[in-house]
């Protein structure tokens, strides 16, 4: 009896065998996804804070769904070249990527054709907002104090940095001017190649404020060189918290951030993208994720897809606002 | 302090610290010494590796396999005169000469043993001088790094064998490369051709390697076989390094420190330190007409001085979290991840974190002595290898080396056609290795130019009102107007004498 059993279910599965080998992949489609090796596209270098936090959350979202999931580093093109690859790759769930808060901006410049439209989102795991730091030997102890001056002050006079023309924190001081009801460019924009070296040249008596992330001038900070007075975000990050937001320290209501979330190409099938949502959500929400983002002074955001669309839907017309104001959009 | 270094003992005399100590050791040495396959790919392809490590050996890997990797790059610039790093290009030529002549081991054994010391002296001046070496950091802001930048290009023409005038026309050509991309202070595209791919610009690596490498491949297919190196056996590497230490004792310090000070500014690092310090060593010497025939003075000053920026690079990426080169911001990446935050707490919260980083950095220099020398058996086999089974190799390994680091079929383009136009350039006699330089400084000067001027309202009497940038121009308008000022008093005594030292 046993016998006559496992001889037919060795016929039956034999005949499944050669279904699968001949048909190709439409038996696999139906297997439970994901059912082989997953990419997580990174569009930055490996070694950066949006490759380790892909990293992170591609190991846990591998620890969950039990296939690997491997970042790969398409760096080029200043951040073009990845992100076109996570949109242009098979809408099959085995290529997703991490979106950074370039897509919104790059379009604008007439860059690329990329726009948070053309993936689909399926979770937003970060945003990082500008703080305002001063150096330390600076005479402004409050943004408030630093506010008045830089009002009192003739056009041009205060000089800022923190990235590059037209970089997320340059726009980050863009908006803040215009909250304040001062012309986009009454603070002077000193482009750096990239947050430390701004950092540096604050510290060296070259400028008068950045506007980067607290946690990248947090080590300068830290060292005693620089002060940070004030985050441009609705509430304080839990790991600086002495640093108060723009409204309790003077009122305005202006927040902004860059951001890291994760998508995948657009058209992916709805129960593929429902089930690496719910995954992340899990990743989000583990100990592992938490302690890492904290550790690093990143704050972490949930929005899960349809949250996270919406939220780049808003950034992206913020940005388009900051960028024509600016005058670095040719849209 | 014992207490602690007791402790930094304890953490790095695990098994798996020590494992990866000497795997990592292997890697970066392999890697390094492969044209084509640069230490800044070694270290990012190690990224993923060190995630499922302990911090300390997750340090370790990166620091054993950057310092091999660094030094490894000299054996394919002597043996094949393909430099593996943009900072043994520097003196590529003059190691490649001394093969020629028969010294590949006293090349050789120069570049490790000296790379050793450096490397030492590099993190001796870490761990001593921390933080005096970093208030010279901070006090750079982009006045200075301007005149740095300007004495860096200068060295282009010191130098350089063949007549200065073509030497600033290669150095031009890699200005003009730098210019290519977003990724400038106006932050619109410049010579992309609308090319998603030419907005990051054009990397260093990429260009070295098609430079050098493709050019040689493209040489050795178009040239009769050279005549063989006699067959011989490979001599002791370090039989006379130690006389060499004694002879040449004051340019290897001069080498330790001028690397050190280097080594400590964000962004000029190891490339820098060898070009200034090769460009000294001639400029001082006693035989200057020595230098490029082969002779090993400028290689004990250079290798000394990029191995001792490594480790002095390492200040500014400890204390505040400022990459001092690509390699840095990799290792700070890593240190990120695994909870040690650069800045000061470092020191003090976990100093005995820091000293394990130290000891590794000596263990790595030391453990370099006796696997560099294995590494040199092996590889100058390659000597004896037919042309027509190395080319291909060469070739197969730019092609992976470009890919690799960013996934990006457009590297392996990119190598190509600098391929080309290294091939022709050195057809015509204009030095590939200025152009190299050109690609490296060109940012940097075109940053703190632009910048500086932005920050002064268009004045440029800031660039020599701070002190240092005070004492920096001048030493870059001294160096400019010296060769004419020899010139003119030549003349004036109607000296024989021809000015060979104007260059």
């Amino acid at each position: 009896m046993s016998k006559k059993i496992t001889r037919r279910a060795f016929a039956a599965s034999s005949a499944a065998a050669a279904a699968v080998a001949g048909f190709g992949f439409k038996p696999a489609l139906a297997q439970a996804y994901p059912s082989r090796p997953v990419t997580v596209i990174v569009p930055w270098g490996a070694g950066g804070g949006t490759d380790a936090t892909a990293r992170i959350v591609a190991a846990l979202l591998e620890k969950d769904l039990g296939q690997p999931f491997n970042v790969v580093n398409r760096t080029g093109g200043s951040g073009v070249v990845g992100h076109s690859a996570i949109a242009t790759a098979q809408p099959d769930g085995y290529t997703i990527g991490m979106l950074t808060v370039e897509i919104s901006m790059m379009h604008w410049q007439g860059l690329t054709e990329l726009a948070p439209k053309s993936y689909t989102p399926l979770a937003l795991m970060n945003e990082d907002p500008p703080g305002i730091q001063v150096s330390s030997t600076s005479p402004y102890k409050t943004v408030k104090e630093l506010a008045d001056a830089i009002k009192a002050a003739p056009a041009g006079k205060f000089k800022a940095s923190g990235t590059g023309q037209g970089g997320i924190w340059h726009l980050a001081l863009v908006g803040w001017m215009q909250a304040m009801g001062l012309a986009p460019n009454h603070v002077a924009w000193v482009p750096s190649n990239g947050a430390a070296p701004a950092m540096q040249d604050l510290a060296a008596g070259g400028l008068d404020l950045t506007t980067c992330s607290v946690p990248e001038a947090r080590a300068i900070i830290e060292a005693g060189k620089a002060r940070s007075l004030a985050v441009m975000a609705t509430a304080r990050n839990p790991a600086f918290p002495d640093v108060p937001t723009l409204k309790e320290a003077m009122g305005i209501d202006y927040s902004t951030g860059a951001w890291r979330g994760i998508a995948g190409p657009k058209g992916l099938p709805a129960e593929v993208a429902t089930k690496l949502t719910a995954s992340l959500k899990k990743v989000y929400d583990s100990k592992e994720f938490k302690d890492f983002m904290s550790n690093r002074g990143f704050g972490t955001v949930w929005g899960d897809a349809a949250q996270f669309a919406a939220f780049m839907e808003k950034g992206d017309a913020q940005m388009g606002v900051a960028m024509k104001a600016a005058g670095l959009s040719k849209a | 302090m014992l207490n602690t270094l007791t402790q930094a003992f304890a953490l790095i005399t695990t098994w798996e610290v020590i494992i990866a100590i000497f795997a990592a050791s292997v890697y970066g040495l392999v890697i390094g010494s492969l044209p084509g396959l640069s230490a800044t790919m070694a270290t990012a392809l190690l990224v993923p590796v060190t995630f499922y490590l302990s911090p300390i050996a997750a340090i370790a890997t990166i620091v054993a396999a950057s310092t091999m990797a660094i030094f490894a790059g000299d054996i394919p610039g002597a043996l094949l005169r393909i430099p593996g790093t943009p900072a043994s290009a520097a003196y590529a030529d003059e190691a490649y000469a001394m093969t020629r002549k028969g010294e590949a081991e006293l090349a050789l054994g120069a570049g490790v043993w000296f790379s050793a010391v450096g490397g030492i002296a590099g993190t001796l001046s870490l761990m001593i001088l921390a933080p005096p070496l970093a208030e010279i950091a901070l006090s750079f802001s982009t006045f200075e790094y301007f005149w740095l930048a300007f004495l860096g290009l200068m060295c282009a023409t010191l130098v350089a064998r063949s007549s200065p005038v073509k030497a600033i026309a290669s150095m031009f050509i890699g200005l003009l490369v730098a210019c290519i991309g977003i990724e400038n202070p106006g932050g619109v595209p410049r010579f992309t051709f609308g090319m998603t791919n030419l907005f990051g610009g054009i990397e260093p690596i990429p260009a070295l390697v098609g430079v050098f490498a493709v050019a040689q491949v493209m040489r050795a297919m178009l040239t009769p076989e050279p005549p063989p190196i006699p067959r011989r056996r490979f001599g002791s590497i370090l039989a006379g390094q130690w006389k060499l230490t004694k002879k040449y004792n004051w340019q290897m310090t001069r080498g330790n420190i001028v690397g050190i000070i280097i080594g400590v500014l964000p962004g000029a690092g190891a490339d820098m330190a060898a070009w200034v310090s090769y460009a000294m060593s001639k400029r001082f010497s006693k035989e200057p007409e020595k230098f490029g025939t082969g002779h090993v003075e400028g290689l004990v000053e250079a290798g000394a001085s990029n191995n001792a920026s490594i480790a002095s690079g390492w200040v500014p990426s400890l204390l505040f979290g400022i990459p001092g080169d690509t390699i840095a911001a990799i290792a700070i990446g890593v240190l990120y991840m695994k909870g040690l935050n650069p800045g000061p707490t470092l020191f003090t919260e976990k100093a005995s974190s820091m000293y394990a980083i130290y000891l590794m950095f000596i263990i790595a220099n030391i453990i370099m002595i006796p696997l560099g020398i294995i590494m040199i058996r092996l590889a100058s086999h390659v000597l004896r290898a037919p042309r027509a089974t190395v080319m291909p190799v060469i070739m197969l390994c730019c092609a992976v080396g470009s890919f690799a680091i960013g996934n990006n079929i457009f590297g392996v383009v990119i190598v190509a056609t600098f391929g080309v136009i290294g091939y022709v350039m050195e057809e015509n006699g204009y030095p590939v290795a200025a152009m190299v330089l050109g690609i490296v400084m060109g940012t940097m000067i075109e940053q703190s130019f632009v910048t500086s001027l932005i920050k002064s309202d268009g004045s440029v009497l800031p660039f020599f009102e701070r002190p240092i940038a005070a004492i920096l121009a001048a030493m870059a308008i001294g160096a400019l107007i010296w060769p004419v000022l020899v010139w003119v008093w030549r003349k004036l005594k109607r000296s024989p004498v021809p000015a060979t030292s104007a260059r």
